[in-house]
């Protein structure tokens, strides 16, 4: 048996995206990214815990039984959103008091538990890691895309803060997109947050469609040339 | 009391969990197409939460605290409310089988509502007392209810309107919450002095 690894990626960076697809972990996404740096943060720390927990969930698969996996997979999820929050504390403190809330908060991400019953506890590790990894990055890439576009219309900074929160190598981040820019307070606020992400899930809709426009102009071609 | 009822205008209104805080999102979207659902969604959460600010105080003061166990406090406030969840499952399967009925999957999943946990968390962060906590729990999950009805009532007015094709379903709900965030931050200019 081989597993898809292509569909894995491309699932999970596009055609299943947690967010923009599914509509889960709506709380975090629209409530960290009042920055990019922010939602990187945030992604990279979601990331972290899905990746941890498609490898321990994927391992305890054949003991774990039917009936008590819902409740042992939570207190597992809980266990490592547990040992995440405390490794941001301790060595990323400035993004731990950004994040705040938020960090326990993955516990109840409904996308953890989600790749965990649907995909985890069915496949290898190996896959199981790779499907956390690439949800995980997915989640990643919106967040940091509304961060973007809320953080340049709100204030008219990109990635600003990004050496404080991440440490001197990321300083090249930090731009100042629009000089001399009043801001413009709402992108910021939590309205911002849901205009910005309508707007952007209208915009995925219209690149699927001019994605299935493309592949539907492919195929005809292909029987013309066959002939000859 | 006056403190209370102040403590309780402001979560129901000013803080509210879903349009200021961005907790519990996912009924928020997933539940608010019809009057009723949304309703019953509400009442069901609101009952659980309450329950589950109280519970976690509790835990939170006899148990984490005094053994120094406060690390643990993520993994036992979820076991807590997932326990609480439980009861108000069997609860409502006891006394309103119909509505048992109407609430179907999404009794279990108010579970990972991030609107429980995080009021839970909330209530330790803010160094509430346990009626403040109580107060606290229970507006909070008021401000859920009274959004969600409203959310459910323009969403059903939506489901009729002509909206681009883009546009339509789940992206033009997100830009009405704007609009009804923005709408709710007017109350940040009520005054109690």
């Amino acid at each position: 048996m081989t597993t898809d690894y292509k569909n894995i990626i491309k699932e999970g960076l596009w055609g299943n995206n947690t967010v923009l697809s599914q509509q889960l972990a709506l709380c975090p996404t629209l409530a960290v990214t009042t920055t990019a740096t922010n939602g990187l943060g945030m992604g990279l720390a979601t990331t972290l815990v899905l990746v941890a927990t498609g490898w321990i969930i994927s391992m305890v698969r054949g003991v774990v039984t039917q009936e008590v996996r819902i409740p042992v997979f939570i207190l597992l999820i809980a266990t490592t959103v547990t040992v995440a929050d405390m490794i941001i504390n301790a060595f990323l403190h400035d993004l731990y008091k950004v994040l705040g809330l938020f960090i326990p908060l993955i516990v109840t991400n409904c996308v953890i538990l989600g790749r965990a019953e649907a995909y985890a506890s069915r496949q290898k590790v190996l896959p199981s890691m790779l499907d956390g990894l690439m949800m995980g990055l997915g989640f990643t890439a919106v967040l940091v895309v509304l961060g973007m576009i809320r953080e340049i219309i709100g204030s008219g900074t990109l990635f600003a803060n990004a050496s404080l929160l991440l440490g001197q190598t990321f300083a090249f981040l930090e731009l100042t997109v629009i000089p001399n820019y009043k801001g413009y307070l709402i992108m910021i606020l939590p309205p911002g947050g849901f205009l910005v992400f309508g707007f952007l899930m209208a915009a995925k809709r219209l690149i699927d469609q001019e994605l299935e426009r493309r592949n539907s102009l492919v195929i005809p071609l292909k029987v013309i040339d066959v002939p000859a | 009391m006056e403190d209370y009822f102040i403590l309780l205008v402001t979560t129901v209104l000013i803080n509210n969990v879903l349009l200021s805080k961005f907790l519990g999102l996912c009924p928020f979207m997933g539940v608010s197409n019809k009057l009723d659902t949304a309703l019953s969604m509400g009442l069901a959460t609101t009952f659980v939460l309450t329950l589950a600010a109280c519970s976690s105080w509790l835990l939170e003061h006899y148990l984490l605290i005094p053994l120094h166990l406060d690390f643990l406090r993520i993994l036992s406030f979820i076991l807590v409310i997932a326990a609480t969840v439980q009861f108000t499952e069997m609860v409502i399967h006891k006394t309103a089988p119909l509505l048992y009925q109407v609430l179907g999957i999404y009794l279990p999943l108010i579970t990972t509502n991030c609107a429980v946990l995080g009021v839970a968390l909330l209530t330790v962060q803010e160094h509430l007392n346990f009626v403040q906590s109580l107060v606290y729990g229970f507006g909070s999950s008021m401000g859920f209810t009274l959004v969600m009805v409203i959310f459910a009532g323009i969403r059903e007015r939506l489901a009729l309107a002509e909206v681009p094709a883009t546009f339509a379903g789940a992206p033009i709900a997100f830009i009405t919450a704007g609009l009804l965030s923005m709408a709710f931050m007017g109350f940040n200019g009520l005054s109690f002095k």
